[in-house]
Order: structure tokens, then C-alpha cells, then sequence
């Protein structure tokens, strides 16, 4: 496998900055990386041959997140357990990032390039603004997602999958709105509420039962997180609230006014509310 | 066949530096101090569409006199290099002194060797934590770097405000005073800079913006429409732009906005189980 050279930073003929910084037009930073220096490109480096990843290398996967929209915006959350094979490789990974003001992104599937596409869609999505002197509308951003995912389909054909979840506030439309993703770059929107992971699958089933649309985003932050409480409890790759250490999972809520994140102090209060509810139901029904 | 006449190179440079001076002169000037809460960056400009002040970076601005598609290039030269280390490095490894050195490489190389150089002037400014950290580069036609202090006018007539600015400014200026001496500054008739502002310049003819100090993230800020006009209004009580709330920020920190409070309130669903 060629070694990967170091990125070309400005050094051309007499330190002058590069004939490619120059080019007129191009408002995207991965068109741009792509003309300049292609190895930066998650999805453009070469693949070693052969086929899928050595099991004994196998990387930490990111798992379960939800996402659900209320009258005002719309609340993404993710569990923080990244797994290798069975075995936990990190308690407090986080899964969920700003993509911009307005917008989120969740990511499932090899933790490392989840995490590097995210860092790439992010200074995508702010390098479009400066250059442009505009925001992209919220369907253009995630379009853009689209194709970063696209771009990584030969990896994820060797097993390095990454699937995002995006969610963000129309400023056009003004409502939240959530779009899914899958392997080969198809994007899809999602009404009132979306999972991706291991454990969307019981996230889901969660989701249906509980989430209201009419709600406030009190109640939407709760049912995140009893939705992903739901996932932890049948899937192992999915981390619940670790009360012992005070690990909870990530919340955050996009309205009109931008990306927050929801401060971890009340989501421990969320998480131990749910939990004490459980807690009460199952007293009630006796001892078994 | 013709024979070339023997130009000496002196005379070449200075040629260049003389077309390159006369381009950059007929635009007009722009202005760049630093006030309590950051610096601000000021410019006579009409056009709401073609921006002599833009964003580089978190803490980093651009400014710029002369031929518009010239500097326009620059810029987007800029953004794409302050991209470009901000995700090969980390967002902190991004300064204006390395950009100030890549442009003045870009500038010089060009005045040298091309057959015609930049009509350009342009400004870099990065906001520090605190004023004496503040940094504006001043790069002009022929690549050269100067770090200025404080207040800077470029362009045109740049010499003679020079003057007029450096009287007024002073460390830890309000935001309405620094947009007032920028104003002064721009409507002042270079040809005689003692008699004082000869014209009006209304808000609407002005391009402002800051970097705002103690953000984490992007600092940039365009200060247009309403509150432009209050703050340069001497009558009127608004002497700073409204802080920006940091959204971005890690949300256990002092002042976090948290969960919007307009909620409805509902027992947050807490205490229902599963369906």
C-alpha cells in the first residue's frame, strides 16, 4: 500500500499559494480537496486488496441513533457505546454533531470514517457559506451528505459501512425535518421519526409507541431518551445511562434559533425519570 | 529585425509598483480598527453583493481595496487554504500570520514574475483574547507584509487618512465611536484631511462587519440593516452589537440558552412507561 503523503499545504513554487486555490467557481470544499489532494478524501484512498477487514482487526463500530421531530424543530440523540467485535472499545463516544447552525448529524457504523466524513461534511457545508456568502437550503446540505456517503460505498463493501442520520430546522419551510441514508448514498426523508444502528430496530419499536408530534421538546427529549433506553435493553451494542459514572447520551435539539445541545445535567434528570417510572411500573405489578 | 531597448530593471519595478499604485488609488478606502469587544472592519461600499469584507476563518477577516476580481480570487484563495489546514490540522493551527505570508508570497511572486501585478491591497485581521492580542497584516501590490497596530486605512488615499485615523483611535474605543471614527475617516476629503468629513455617508453606503471577541468558533459578524443605523447614530443609546449566543458552545457552560424556555409546559412525559 502507498504511504499516504502529507497534505499539500501551501509550499508550491516560492511559498506562493497553489495554482488550484485559484481556480474560479468551485464553491464545494470536497470538489476543491478532490482537484488538490485527493488522498485527503475519505472515500478516494486506495483500498488494500483483497476482501473484507481481518476479523482481528476489527474496528469500533458506532451504534443506536434516534431522531424525532416536534412542532418546533426537531431532537436527535445517541446512546455514547462504541463496540469492537463483543467487546466495549469506548463508553463516552460521541455520535452526534452539528453539522452546521441549523442543522445534525448521527452517525452508525465504523466509528473512525463516520466521524472523519462528519468532520469533512462540517467544513463542506461553512466553506460553502464563505465562499458563496450564502447557507445551502437544508435539502442542499443534505444532498451533499448523499454523495459523501456514495463516495465511501468501497469501503463499506469491505465492511466499513458508515450510515448517517441527518435531521435539521428548514428555515424555509420552518419545521424540523429528518433524512436517512443508506449504504449506496440514497437519501430518504423521514416522517415524524427515524433510528439508525444495531439497535434502531427496538429504538424504533420505541419510537412508534411513544413519540407525539403535537408535543413540546420536553417530551420529544424524553422520548429520545426512552427510546434509546429501549435499544440498550435488547441490544448489546447499545449503551444505556450509566448512572454509576454519570455517562448519558448525547441530546441535541435544532429549532429556528440553531443547534443546541441539550446540557448533560438535564438529560441525567431525563434519563433518571424514565428509569424511576420503570422502576414504579414494574413494583406495581408485584413481585414475580 | 527589431532590437529591444535596454529597460533597467529598477525602472521595470517601478513601472509595475506605479500601474499597481493608480489601480488600487481609484477605489475607495477601507478601514480596519480594533474596539473593546473585537475589531471591526469598515468599508465605502454600495453594493450589497460584492463584499470587500469577508470571513476567512474563526478568528480571521479579509479586507480589501482595488480590482474587485483580483481580491474576490484572494479570497476564495484564502478560504480554501484556511480549509484546507483547519482539517488537516486542527481548527487552532489556522492564523492570520500564516495566511499573511501565503498572500504575501502570492503577491510578490505575481509582481515579480507575471506581466501584470495585482492592483490590490489587502488587510488580514485575526481578534485575540484580549486587544493587545489582536493582529492586522497589511499587504500590499508587491508582496510586501506589514503588521499593524491598533487602526489601519488602506487604499487610495490611504496616506492621507492615515492621519486622521491615528488621531482618533485610542485603545478600548465603543463600538458606536469606532464605527463613528471610521465613518470620519471615509467621508474625509484625502486632498485636504484637516478640514474634516466633506461628505455624508449613510449607513446604507457602508459595509461593516466584526470578529467578535471570546468565541470559541466563527467570530465573524456582519453589523447591517437596523442596528448599523442605531449604532451610528450619536443620538441613540446603542453603543455595542448584541453578544451573539455562542450555540456551539459546551452546554454546560455559564449562560448556555439550554432548552428553549417557550415550551409548553407538559410533565416532560417523564413519568409514563412504555405503551
Amino acid at each position: 500500500m502507498p504511504a499516504t503523503p502529507a497534505p499539500q499545504l501551501p509550499g508550491g513554487p516560492a511559498g506562493r499559494l497553489p495554482a488550484t486555490f485559484h481556480v474560479p467557481g468551485a464553491a464545494s470544499f470536497t470538489d476543491f480537496l478532490g482537484s488538490h489532494d485527493p488522498s485527503l478524501l475519505p472515500g478516494r484512498r486506495p483500498l488494500p486488496a483483497g476482501g473484507a477487514l481481518a476479523p482481528e482487526l476489527d474496528p469500533p463500530h458506532a451504534t443506536t441513533i434516534v431522531a424525532l421531530t416536534y412542532p418546533g424543530g426537531v431532537v436527535m440523540a445517541g446512546d455514547r457505546r462504541a463496540t469492537a467485535g463483543s467487546a466495549i472499545a469506548h463508553r463516552e463516544i460521541e455520535k452526534v454533531f452539528p453539522a452546521d447552525t441549523h442543522s445534525c448529524v448521527g452517525i452508525a457504523g465504523t466509528a473512525g470514517i463516520a466521524v472523519e466524513m462528519v468532520r469533512l461534511f462540517q467544513v463542506e457545508l461553512e466553506h460553502f457559506e464563505k465562499i458563496e456568502g450564502a447557507v445551502l437550503s437544508l435539502d442542499g446540505k443534505a444532498n451533499r451528505l448523499s454523495t459523501m456517503v456514495r463516495g465511501n460505498l468501497g469501503l463499506a463493501m469491505q465492511g466499513l459501512a458508515v450510515v448517517p442520520l441527518f435531521a435539521g430546522y428548514d428555515l424555509a419551510g420552518r419545521r424540523g425535518r429528518i433524512f436517512s441514508y443508506d449504504v449506496t448514498g440514497g437519501r430518504y426523508e423521514e416522517r415524524g421519526h427515524h433510528s439508525v444502528g444495531s439497535g434502531s430496530v427496538f429504538a424504533r419499536g420505541a419510537l412508534k409507541k411513544l413519540h407525539r408530534p403535537t408535543r413540546g421538546v420536553d417530551e420529544a427529549v424524553a422520548t429520545a431518551v426512552e427510546a434509546l433506553h429501549d435499544a440498550a435493553d435488547d441490544d448489546s451494542a447499545t449503551g444505556g445511562s450509566d448512572l454509576v459514572r454519570g455517562i448519558h447520551p448525547v441530546v441535541a435539539v435544532v429549532d429556528e434559533a440553531g443547534y443546541r445541545r441539550v446540557p448533560a445535567s438535564r438529560v441525567a434528570e431525563v434519563a433518571r425519570g424514565v428509569l424511576d417510572a420503570r422502576t414504579a411500573d414494574r413494583l406495581e405489578e408485584g413481585p414475580s | 529585425m527589431t532590437q529591444q531597448f535596454y529597460v533597467s530593471p529598477e525602472q521595470v519595478m517601478r513601472d509595475r509598483a506605479d500601474f499597481a499604485r493608480k489601480g488600487i488609488a481609484r477605489g475607495r478606502s477601507v478601514v480596519v480598527l480594533c474596539f473593546d469587544a473585537g475589531i471591526a472592519l469598515v468599508a465605502e461600499n454600495p453594493s450589497r453583493a460584492l463584499h470587500k469584507v469577508s470571513e476567512i476563518y474563526d478568528r480571521i477577516a479579509f479586507a480589501a481595496v482595488g480590482k474587485y476580481n483580483e481580491f474576490e480570487n484572494l479570497r476564495v484563495a484564502g478560504v480554501r487554504y484556511a480549509d484546507l489546514r483547519g482539517y488537516s490540522y486542527d481548527r487552532a493551527d489556522v492564523t492570520a500570520r500564516g495566511l499573511a505570508n501565503a498572500y504575501a508570497q502570492t503577491l510578490g511572486s505575481v509582481f515579480t514574475t507575471e506581466s501584470k501585478p495585482l492592483e490590490v491591497e489587502i488587510l488580514v485581521a485575526e481578534v485575540g483574547a484580549a486587544e493587545e492580542d489582536d493582529q492586522i497584516y497589511r499587504l500590499t501590490y508587491d508582496g510586501s507584509v506589514a503588521d499593524e497596530r491598533g487602526a489601519v486605512v488602506v487604499g487610495g488615499a490611504a496616506d492621507a487618512l492615515a492621519g486622521v485615523l491615528a488621531e482618533g483611535w485610542r485603545p478600548g474605543l465603543r463600538l458606536a465611536d469606532a464605527l463613528a471614527l471610521a465613518r470620519r475617516v471615509l467621508a474625509t476629503d484625502p486632498a485636504d484631511p484637516a478640514a474634516g468629513p466633506r461628505r455624508d455617508l449613510p449607513g446604507a453606503s457602508l459595509e461593516v462587519a466584526v470578529l467578535e471577541r471570546g468565541l470559541p468558533r466563527r467570530s465573524f459578524r456582519r453589523v447591517q440593516g437596523e442596528l448599523l443605523e442605531r449604532l451610528l447614530d450619536a443620538d441613540d443609546p446603542t453603543v455595542d452589537a448584541p453578544r451573539t449566543p455562542d450555540l456551539l458552545a459546551p452546554a454546560e457552560a455559564p449562560g448556555h440558552p439550554g432548552l428553549p424556555a417557550d415550551t409548553p409546559a407538559s410533565p416532560s412525559g417523564e413519568g409514563s412507561g412504555p405503551g
